[in-house]
């Protein structure tokens, strides 16, 4: 048994295992799922809804429908989502398909204003009869060419063996920009939900010239659009693949993968091939490192010996930040993941051989349901899952990295830490709001 | 198109109304599907989740294992799981993908009962219906595999006195869950109300209630159906041990005819609908007022404020398996135009805030949240709402000449 809370009942090795004796890259058996009341990430509606006034339309079972037209409207944004309910006489008819596209159409021409562009969100189902998709979306366009349709997914069946939903959400969001000139000088940064944080980067874009467009940024649809005129795509988040590089192979241009990462050699190797596909020297990050780890042993004065715990939703890299913070001295208890990036495999393999007590535990295993999460001592949690099973008010409220970025993004983290370790947050209030940046009802 | 919704959000699905249902009485639910279902209910329909613990999975369901038939997978899971936890029971739930490959639940669950040593049983479900379907399916469950025949019936066929006179009548509340009574102390008070007039509450399907406390609801005198959701288990008490059923809820000046129905039902043996055979104005369909939301608070409403405003009320649902619930005048809608057809000439429309969205110009809109409908959109407002207190809810309205 694992004891993962400070006290109470330790968890069993399915659900918790330390990394020396963890596998790579699934730690936990598959079995049935729990599904915590931590609610930050985004999910494809969220994402969805970045496009400036597009509309969103999903065509599914009722129970399917209720997680999503929930999430807009909790959103304030119900007038950018419509529905068509499937009913199981759809299925025993045969008739999904005609239900669909009649559906769609009657929607959007019931919307009190055309929206020029519209996300179609079919389902599992739809899959699983065979429905012609590539008739569907031609009907659509035949019968409202003035609208553009962006073929989505809401298939979850399909992720265990195959992209999940929001990479595919995120390769369709592409669709709508085409080949348009491209402007000398214009970067656009795509398939990130945040706006980057001021970072070492800002003065050297800035310095040569260089403009940075993100899709956080736009306002209109027609910004949006003007993305497309980029001379180089980057790409910082995992789930941006496959997307990115096909549009960039689609549009002719060059593009680059530069993950969010907290390794020091990644982060100038990254400025590196920034530079050189913009043909430009590469900055001296000398002193933004270095304020980096001040800040890092800053944190790490205050912090001391206390106990911190990281989840997945935080960042893309969280075996990475653990890395970091435990060779800078912190005391990295618990990683909550149920699985480990491939990206990560690296790093896996350095805990595993320099931290090996350092536990992995799962977030969706059954026995997580009624895991112990009182702590007798005061724990520092990285991210909303890891301060709901820590029961802390002490955490950092992140997902997907919060836009953190380069050594700025090290220094900015550091200062985040602090702040949480100082002011207790009420956890229960913050963790189950949907969408964290997003507006919420709750 | 009664598929198509351009504004209005669905309600909660069957799946959620299961689980919801099932929650407090130490059983497992799982719900066969890839995912969402848990995330879909925990995070919108469930406000029990954070503060209480209950188990309830999905299975994770894979395209491979659903094109397959892996079933094996799901009756492991199901068995080691259980094993690990020891529920009281087992409900495998369903989803679309299940539905549509012909998934044999029945099999499964006699399978699994037989593995595990844990009755278990499938609530019928597929993700396509309401939660009234579901959390009716799934209480009817409960009581069609738990309740027992009482040692010595107080009524029904075997009894020869009914209840004795002096005694204070025993009622069980069938129909309750969160998603219609989602106000904090809703349950309490209803039990309150219910004391105040000379009953005891012997159980509350199934919110407050363990799951043994249930197996005696055989021993009540009468059953009090508060939501359409406990329209199926009031039936197959009737059927299964005589106990007469009366449905509606408190509200009001409504609440005493309610209170004398149920007394009356106790002593006769006859079940009786107040929700929707109260209402006694005339010609419903000439005026322009209704309650719009689930059948049996939407007739009580409606009857609350006829008796408060002597005007006639319309009932109008979207919600499955209410048909007995509706009287001649009364409306089942199904999809968001026939919605606006229905409340196109309205002036006077009572239901939960999203409703307004849909209301004619200039109508005056009574608030009566509701979370299987406006979900956590409506908990803020559901905090100071007494759901009992019609001159509240009536307050600073301006209501028909």
């Amino acid at each position: 048994m694992i004891r993962v809370a400070g006290a109470g009942r330790g968890l069993p090795e399915s659900a918790a295992v330390p990394i020396g004796r963890a596998s790579f890259p699934a730690p936990f058996r598959s079995q049935l799922e729990f599904n915590p009341p931590v609610h930050g990430t985004w999910n494809i509606v969220h994402i969805g809804m970045r496009i400036p006034e597009a509309h969103q339309v999903y065509v599914c079972g009722i129970n399917c429908m209720r997680g999503v037209v929930l999430t807009a409207a909790e959103m304030e944004a119900r007038g950018r989502f419509s529905c068509v309910i499937l009913k199981d006489e759809d299925i025993l008819k045969g008739n999904v398909e005609q239900v669909t596209i009649d559906g769609i159409l009657d929607v959007v021409g019931r919307l009190p204003k055309t929206p020029p562009c519209v996300l179609v969100f079919p389902v599992c189902t739809h899959h699983f009869l065979g429905c012609d998709m590539n008739y569907i979306y031609r009907r659509l366009r035949e019968a409202r060419p003035d609208v553009t349709f962006v073929p989505c997914w809401m298939d979850p069946i399909m992720q265990k063996h195959g992209l999940t939903p929001e990479q595919k959400l995120r390769r369709s969001m592409f669709e709508p920009l085409t080949e348009r000139p491209a402007r000398k000088g214009v970067v656009s940064l795509i398939g990130y939900d945040f706006p980057l944080r001021p970072s070492e980067i800002d003065g050297w874009l800035e310095m040569n010239a260089i403009s940075l467009h993100d899709l956080p940024h736009c306002t209109t649809y027609e910004e949006y659009l003007a993305l497309a005129e980029a001379e180089l795509f980057v790409a910082v988040y995992p789930t941006a693949l496959p997307g990115a590089p096909a549009l960039a192979k689609r549009l002719g241009r060059p593009y680059l993968y530069l993950p969010l990462t907290f390794d020091a050699g990644e982060i100038r190797s990254n400025m590196a091939r920034l530079a050189e596909a913009l043909g430009l020297a590469a900055p001296d990050l000398t002193q933004a490192e270095q304020e980096a780890m001040a800040a890092l042993r800053e944190a790490r004065e205050l912090i001391g010996d206390t106990e911190i715990r990281i989840d997945m939703s935080m960042h893309p890299r969280p075996l990475g930040l653990a890395k970091l913070l435990l060779d800078e001295g912190f005391r990295v208890t618990c990683l909550y993941q149920d699985a480990i990036s491939g990206e990560e495999k690296e790093t896996f393999f350095y805990l595993k051989e320099h931290y090996p007590e350092l536990v992995i535990s799962s977030v969706i295993r059954p026995e997580m349901r009624y895991a112990d999460r009182h702590s007798l001592d005061k724990v520092l949690a990285l991210g909303q899952k890891a301060a709901y099973f820590s029961d802390t008010p002490y955490f950092v409220n992140m997902v997907a990295g919060g836009g953190l970025i380069g050594f700025a993004g090290i220094r900015d983290l550091a200062g985040l830490m602090k702040e949480a370790y100082l002011t207790p947050k009420d956890t229960r209030d913050l963790v189950v709001r949907k969408g964290l940046g997003c507006a919420s009802c709750v | 198109m009664d598929r198509s919704y351009r504004i209005l959000p669905t309600y909660t699905g069957d799946v959620s109304g299961a689980a919801s249902a099932l929650y407090e009485l130490g059983g497992m639910v799982v719900i066969h599907d890839p995912s969402g279902c848990n995330s879909t209910y925990n995070t919108h329909d469930e406000t029990r989740w954070y503060d209480r613990e209950s188990l309830i999975f999905i299975t994770g369901l894979a395209a491979r294992d659903a094109v397959l038939g892996n079933d094996d997978k799901l009756i492991k899971d199901v068995c080691d799981t259980a094993g690990y936890y020891r529920p009281a029971f087992i409900a495998l739930v369903s989803s679309p993908i299940p539905y549509l490959n012909g998934t044999d639940f029945p099999a499964l669950a006699r399978i699994i009962e037989r593995r595990s040593g844990i009755r278990t049983f499938f609530v019928a479900t597929n993700g396509m219906h309401d939660y009234v379907r579901g959390a009716g399916n799934a209480l009817l469950k409960i009581a069609e595999n738990f309740v027992e025949k009482p040692v010595e019936p107080s009524r029904g066929p075997e009894s020869s006195a009914g209840p004795a006179a002096n005694c204070r009548l025993k009622v069980n509340i069938l129909g309750l869950t969160p998603l219609d009574f989602a106000v904090e102390g809703a349950v309490d008070r209803l039990q309150a109300i219910l004391a105040q007039h000379g009953f005891d509450v012997l159980t509350r399907w199934a919110m407050g209630s363990t799951l043994d406390e249930l197996r005696r609801s055989a021993e009540a005198d009468v059953d009090l159906v508060v939501s359409a959701a406990g329209l199926q288990t009031a039936h197959f008490l009737e059927k299964t041990f005589g106990i007469p059923f009366v449905a509606g809820l408190p509200v009001g000046g409504f609440t005493e005819p309610l209170m004398e129905a149920l007394a009356e039902a106790a002593g006769s043996g006859g079940n009786t609908l107040p929700c929707r055979d109260f209402r006694k104005a005339p010609a419903p369909s000439l005026t322009h007022a209704c309650v719009i939301g689930e059948a049996v608070a939407a007739g009580s409403y409606a009857a609350a404020m006829e008796l408060a405003t002597g005007k006639a009320f319309r009932v109008i649902t979207s919600l499955e398996d209410s048909a007995e619930l509706l009287g001649p005048e009364d409306l089942f809608v199904s999809g968001e135009e026939a919605v606006e057809d229905a409340l196109k000439e309205m002036e006077l429309v009572a239901g939960d805030d999203f409703y307004e969205a849909v209301c004619p110009a200039g109508c005056d809109f009574i608030s009566l949240p509701h979370l299987a409908f406006s979900g956590r959109n409506a908990v803020r407002d559901l905090k100071t709402m007494d759901p009992y207190d019609i001159e509240k809810l009536l307050a600073g309205r301006h209501l028909l000449p």
